[in-house]
């Protein structure tokens, strides 16, 4: 029923790109849903954005299909988060779309990842230990004080890309800083029985929200990172959580739920399944809704809510 | 910034404060207000001064230089370089300033390695068991150099091809790769060794030196990526396995939301259905139209049409006779070679992790005419010659669990009709060589695949080959990036 309507969705969606008659926005391409999102609400009319892939793909796993080459060979601006998160597909799309524009190190080659600080970067690495990123964990949007970041560095480069709308730009981001900061205020306030709480994960993605929400990861059910858990490996988490007990066991859409549901099953740690990003679920159809969505879930798990 | 950040403190702390001494005795609710609000200042100023911090490395990455952290003036003014108006920003929200292209942040400067290229490293073996000796291997009705890769290959244990492979950028407006096989019986051979443009900009990209032709499907892929151990029988009888030359390459992509590829080649020529001569001009040609794209989140697919032209002159070929005795002839003249290619794959949602499954085709003809001297060694005929083959195969892989995935192959060749002074044992008289291949895989992650395969290979008229393979194919160092 879901996979019919994201269908419908996408055919609609694609008739719409099609009827669109040909003007000058700026063409986005969007590697992630969040900076599609973050590209609509800081340029909205001025700009055609497309997203390369969904909330319910894994973004380090893309196959270089050849509508996203005709998509790269057709974009004015990449915004993309980088810190390698892209390595496998983007490439290639890089390589054969034949646009020296957006190629790593242009203005329009936009990677949102060197605007933040980045944790977990790894002072070795070596592929025993897994799905490791030598930038630091990549999945920057899970803290919304990052989209603030990057909103800003994106409006520069917007400025700087399409000058002549550089004003517009400067107006739409003050008022989405405007709007951003009265949201981070109201989700620190509702956010705040969370702060201190222990917590599970499937996937090390929730670094970032964890620091901003000051919730602690006791747990991660993959034994390295990119690594199906095994169900030996899963025991192994279920008598460590006996010593040190999570609240709830979290993984992002994109995701296998199993391994967390086996936890919920045999650990009665409540399974949440995260957005992760827009469109992760019915719910978090803009960036505000996605912030609003996660700690709505996340309390619901907490028991605190209604 | 430190500055910033004390003058935030120190307002964040005593606002909230100052209301407390305001109140008399405050109750329980009123405390967790207050508390609230702290916290609340505290997010909104560490936010603000992310975001300031944040505008101050974007403006020193404009200006070009370190300035020191703590300068908080560098943050607050904005840069003078970057030619954006930011100045008609209005005075209420800070104007962001225009951060110079974005430089990886993570690059341990002075080091001498810092430009060296990306280096990875393909490890594979084999373990194999067949019915038939190798040595006797024979596509009946096609003759093909004495070097052609065509069989099964080695049996027992044996090493496979250790693929070593460079590439870097060369400057802002070339990239350069190489792939170096280092192969078991120890010799090195270059498979690929181009530049390419990466600004030549419209969709056109430029490549010059060795490299993987363009035509069809498989033949661009490098062998360890493919899905089964072996290349499909059209390809080891039409295109001597997998086609690479020497030569140039230009490929456009057009400005439509469909995708369109349309690629040129031209080159030397040197390798089969063509070979080498000593001849100034270009030896091979080849155009390739390939048009793909998605249906809905689960699907995408690309079809192609693939056009080869390659001269040959006294090109040396055998075959095997039915008693295993080598017939040796010599082929001048033309070879016209079409290639249909088609691939489809689908994923619940895109999402390609947990199931996928992938079908693909290849039809080929591959027209030959010219003059052949046919077993030189023994009857010795001399005349002109003409033959018009063909082929396909259709492969299907399904991952039905994460990591593992089973795979089936199903290939048939027609030798067609001989034009020529005698009867040769290009003339195959109908008969059709086939294979049926399965495969199983498991990769335990990206990097590694262990492949069981069973091929029943009919390739040679009156005998059948049962062929098992269990290989390795192990990638190290640099995280590859692979074609669609």
């Amino acid at each position: 029923m879901k996979t019919h309507k994201f269908f419908a969705a996408c055919v609609t969606m694609s008739f719409v790109v099609l009827a669109t008659p040909a003007h000058a926005a700026l063409r986005v391409l969007a590697c992630e849903p969040e900076w599609g999102a973050l590209a609509q609400e800081l340029a909205g009319p001025l700009v055609d954005v497309s997203v390369a892939t969904t909330a319910l793909q894994d973004p380090h796993q893309i196959q270089a299909r050849p509508s996203l080459i005709a998509r790269a060979r057709n974009a004015d601006l990449l915004v993309c988060t980088g810190a390698e998160l892209e390595v496998g597909w983007l490439p290639v799309l890089l390589q054969q779309s034949g646009i020296a524009k957006i190629q790593a190190g242009q203005p329009a080659h936009f990677a949102a990842a060197d605007f933040v600080h980045k944790l977990e970067v790894p002072t070795q690495v070596d592929r025993s230990l897994g799905d490791v990123h030598a930038a630091g964990n990549p999945h920057i949007q899970t803290d919304p004080r990052n989209i603030a970041l990057v909103a800003h560095a994106l409006t520069a480069r917007l400025q700087q890309i399409d000058g002549a709308n550089a004003a517009a730009y400067a107006q739409r981001a003050t008022d989405f800083q405007q709007r951003w900061q009265q949201a981070l205020t109201r989700w620190h306030a509702k956010a705040a029985p969370l702060r201190g709480t222990a917590v599970a994960s499937q996937h090390k993605a929730f670094s970032y929200l964890y620091d901003w929400l000051g919730v602690k990861e006791v747990a991660v059910l993959e034994p390295k990172p990119g690594v199906e858990p095994s169900v030996s490996h899963l025991q192994q988490v279920l008598a460590s959580l006996k010593v040190q007990p999570a609240r709830m066991v979290l993984y992002a859409a994109y995701q296998d739920g199993r391994p967390s549901e086996w936890l919920q099953k045999n650990a009665g740690v409540p399974a949440v399944k995260l957005p992760f990003t827009v469109g992760g679920d019915d719910a978090s159809k803009d960036l505000f809704a996605l912030f609003d969505d996660t700690v709505d879930r996340m309390l619901a798990a907490m028991g605190s809510v209604k | 910034m430190r500055l910033i950040a004390s003058a935030g403190w120190m307002l964040a702390l005593s606002l909230p404060g100052a209301l407390a001494q305001a109140q008399a005795a405050p109750s329980a609710a009123e405390l967790a207000a207050l508390r609230a609000e702290i916290a609340a200042l505290r997010e909104s100023y560490e936010t603000r001064l992310q975001a300031l911090d944040a505008r101050l490395r974007a403006a020193e990455a404009a200006a070009g230089v370190r300035a020191p952290a703590s300068s908080a003036q560098a943050a607050a003014m904005p840069s003078p370089a970057g030619g954006a108006p930011t100045g008609t920003a209005p005075a209420a929200t800070p104007a962001p300033a225009v951060p110079a292209p974005a430089t990886p942040t993570t690059v341990a400067a002075g080091q001498a390695n810092t430009f060296n290229p990306a280096i990875s490293l393909i490890l594979s073996g084999t373990a194999a068991h067949t019915s038939q000796d190798p040595a006797t291997y024979q596509i009946t009705g096609f003759a093909l150099p004495p070097d052609a890769e065509a069989g099964p290959g080695a049996r027992s244990f044996s090493l496979g091809e250790s693929e070593l492979r460079l590439s870097a950028n060369v400057d802002p407006w070339w990239r350069g790769e190489a792939s170096i096989a280092l192969e078991a019986d120890n010799s090195v051979s270059i498979e690929e060794a181009f530049v390419q443009t990466t600004a030549l900009g419209n969709g056109f990209t430029a490549k010059a030196g060795r490299y993987l032709l363009g035509v069809g499907y498989l033949n661009s892929q490098h062998a360890h990526t493919w899905d089964f151990g072996d290349a499909p029988l059209a390809y080891q009888a039409m295109l001597g396995g997998q086609l690479n030359d020497d030569g140039v390459q230009l490929v456009w992509v057009a400005p439509t939301e469909l995708f369109v590829e349309l690629g040129a080649e031209v080159g030397r020529g040197q390798n089969f259905p063509g070979s080498d001569s000593s001849r100034n001009g270009a030896g091979r040609a080849s155009l390739a139209l390939h048009v793909g794209g998605d249906v809905g989140a689960s699907h995408s697919w690309r079809a192609g049409i693939s056009y080869l032209h390659a001269k040959a002159s006294d090109q040396a070929l055998t075959q095997l006779d039915t008693d295993d005795n080598t017939i040796d002839s010599v082929f001048s003249g033309r070879t016209d070679l079409t290639v249909l290619d088609a691939v489809w794959k689908w994923a619940p949602d895109g999402n390609a992790t947990r199931t996928n499954f992938k079908l693909q085709g290849e039809w080929m003809r591959s027209s030959r005419r010219g003059t052949l001297a046919y077993d030189t060694a023994g009857v010795n005929l001399f005349g002109d010659y003409s033959q018009a083959s063909s082929g396909w195969y259709l492969q299907a892989i399904y991952q039905f669990v994460p990591r593992w995935r089973v795979g089936a192959r199903s290939e048939r060749l027609d030798p067609g009709a001989v034009t020529y002074v005698g009867p040769t044992l290009l003339d195959a008289d109908g008969y059709h060589p086939r294979k049926n291949t399965l495969m199983v895989d498991f990769s335990a992650s990206e990097f590694s695949r262990l492949r069981l395969q069973y091929a029943r290979d009919q390739a040679r008229q009156g005998f059948t080959d049962n062929q098992w393979q269990l290989q390795y194919q192990m990638s190290l160092g640099a995280h590859g990036a692979h074609g669609f």
